[in-house]
């Protein structure tokens, strides 16, 4: 099987969320970065996975500046075989969506693997997008994918439940929780991912049709108000009165 | 023209159908023009929507339509946006809205927001729409470019209003092609609302020590008609079930009101949960963190606290 993964990089899940002076770009200065989990976790695990008990070849590809080579180590550390990473900002998600689409045309991968969000700025987006300039078939929020064949088995979350289907390959996936399990990469992996092939290209022009004008940090809360334990009455009222919401 | 795609899973409309017609109907009021809802599937009271505010309701009942297939809903989609020649395209953001925005973006060449918060400011001509990013810690304001413009909306930011009245729902030609995708079995939690769409969310993490000890959340839930949710380690332990988990890495949700019990309010567990409009805590540390993101506080024995709450509740509903 051949197999591409998407990777990208968000802040770590802890960081502090701040922007320069004029709100339009994202103060990076201290903040630590780490392969999006979603893409780590359960998309790349999954594809190494396919790749161990099926044959075949995991590439992993990222969009983004030559500082981002320690994410793309990792993945590789992790098990894919190959990487290519295509130097530009990802600015986008259609500029993203663009560049892999454009690098996967040549390729006949069987299946591209996301992961359902990035945890920056959680559109969903690229998936979806990547599946229309491909023009192949795409499941969502996939918690499960084995393949037969040129057949793909796939549980996919809906609201209030999962629906199982089956899926020609090729085909766009991306994936969520339950589809693999966390891999930590053992030293042997981490040596070998020092040699492992790694390309880079130049993007493609491509206008994006969105333009941020700029970020706001969420209304301060006013101040938790304490309720005494045995005067659940008293929340009662305040929940009803007060916040309306009973 | 604004047109909404409104979502009918299995032949019947959800709440968040009401919700994107409710707010195309305030968008298209906003730049004077009109509000199309478009159906697809086999459907029983498409003319529904007309309430809700759509001047007119098309449908499309395609056996193709029957089950959701990007690839399919998306030409289609795009063939009605084309036909009516749509200027702003309305999606839920839900399971369905989230595989069908991007497809939408690439086939009719517009921009896109997914997840929009509320609704547009307009600036001559230019829609200018809020999401939230960063998992909820930051608000990014996008001005959208296209000729065509793509907004989802999140779940729970609008009201459904009622402001119109029931239509004849009009068939509209459109491409079907066949899909790739073949639904084999659907699993749905049945009686309980899902948690994306869930006004009320009772939550439990670590505090409970034991997934025997639930009963006393599942009960407040019950009073409440409340969906219930959980902290990640208590998913990863298979205390509860995996679709329950909220965060960062789990669902992010925004209820009118979320309880917290036995939850310390780690910034991951926050992020998932941070857009709830009022957030009670209940924590026997008066230190959690979860206190600094609260509305409302209790600080004691999650184990006293819960029970007294669901008698209070109960106490509240008979007389009301
Ligand atoms: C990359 C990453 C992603 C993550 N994603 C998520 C996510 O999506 N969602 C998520 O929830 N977590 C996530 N986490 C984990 C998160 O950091 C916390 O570890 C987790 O939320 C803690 O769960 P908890 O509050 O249930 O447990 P704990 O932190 O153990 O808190 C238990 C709380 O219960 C209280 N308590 C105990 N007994 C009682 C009692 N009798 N009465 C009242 N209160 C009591 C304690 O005071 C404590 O505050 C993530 C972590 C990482 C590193």
């Amino acid at each position: 099987m051949k197999l591409l993964v998407c990777i990208s990089q968000t802040p770590d899940t802890t960081a502090k969320i701040s922007f320069n002076a004029d709100s339009t770009e994202f103060n990076s200065a201290g903040v630590q970065f780490i392969m999006n989990p979603y893409d780590e976790w359960y998309a790349l695990v999954r594809a190494c996975e396919l790749k161990e008990s099926l044959g075949g070849q995991v590439t992993v590809l990222h969009i983004g500046p030559a500082a981002n080579e320690t994410t793309i180590r990792k993945a590789l550390a992790i098990g894919a075989d190959d990487a290519v990473r295509i130097d530009a900002d990802p600015k986008s998600a259609a500029f993203v969506a663009f560049q892999i689409a454009e690098y996967a045309r040549k390729e006949n991968f069987d299946i591209i693997f996301l992961g359902k969000e990035t945890i920056d700025y959680n559109g969903s987006e690229v998936g979806a997008m990547l599946a229309e300039f491909l023009d192949m078939p795409y499941v969502s929020y996939a918690s499960k994918l084995d393949v037969q064949g040129n057949i793909a088995t796939l549980d996919r979350e809906i609201e209030g439940g999962i629906e199982s289907l089956e899926v020609e390959l090729p085909c766009v996936v991306s994936a969520a929780k339950g589809m693999a399990e966390q891999r930590i990469p053992n030293m042997r992996g981490i040596m070998t991912a020092r040699t492992k092939p790694l390309q880079e290209l130049p993007a493609a022009p491509f206008e994006a049709l969105e333009q941020l004008n700029r970020f706001t940090l969420p209304p301060a809360k006013a101040g938790v108000k304490l309720i005494d334990p045995e005067n659940m009455d008293e929340l009662v009222r305040l929940l009803h009165e007060e916040a309306k919401v009973l | 023209m604004v047109l909404v795609f409104a979502e009918s899973p299995r032949g019947q409309f959800k709440k968040s159908a009401f919700e994107a017609v409710t707010y195309g109907k305030k968008l298209a009021d906003a730049l004077g023009v009109s509000c199309v809802a478009l159906t697809l599937g086999p459907l029983h009271d498409a003319g529904l929507l007309g309430e809700y505010g759509a001047s007119r309701v098309l449908n499309n009942n395609n056996t193709a339509f029957e089950h959701f297939d990007s690839q399919v809903y998306a030409k289609a989609i795009a063939d009605a946006a084309t036909q009516l020649g749509a200027k702003v395209v309305i999606l839920s953001h839900t399971s369905t809205g989230k595989a069908l925005a991007g497809r939408l973006a690439v086939r009719l060449k517009a921009g896109l927001i997914s997840g929009a918060n509320q609704l547009p400011q307009i600036e001559s001509g230019s829609l200018l729409v809020e999401k939230s990013v960063f998992s909820g810690k930051a608000l990014a304001q996008y001005k959208l470019n296209g000729a065509v413009n793509i907004i989802s909306l999140m779940g729970n930011a609008v009201k459904p209003e009622m402001t119109g009245s029931k239509l004849e729902p009009e068939t509209i030609q459109l491409t079907v092609t066949p899909g790739k995708i073949k639904i084999k079995e659907l699993k749905t939690q049945e009686g309980t609302v899902p948690l994306p769409e869930a006004e009320i969310v009772v939550s439990a993490g670590r505090g409970m020590k034991d997934p025997a000890n639930w009963g006393i959340v599942e009960e407040l839930a019950a009073t409440l008609g409340a969906t219930t949710a959980c902290s990640r380690p208590v998913a990863d332990s298979h205390w509860r079930p995996h679709h329950e988990h909220v965060g960062q890495t789990g669902i992010a949700i925004r209820p009118n009101l979320y309880i917290a019990i036995g939850i310390s309010g780690a910034i991951q567990h926050l992020a998932g949960v941070n857009n709830s409009k009022v957030i009670v805590v209940i924590n026997k540390d008066p230190e959690a963190p979860f206190f600094k993101a609260a509305d409302y506080g209790v600080v004691g024995d999650l184990f006293e606290v819960v029970p007294k709450l669901n008698e209070a509740i109960k106490k509240y509903k008979a007389a009301n």
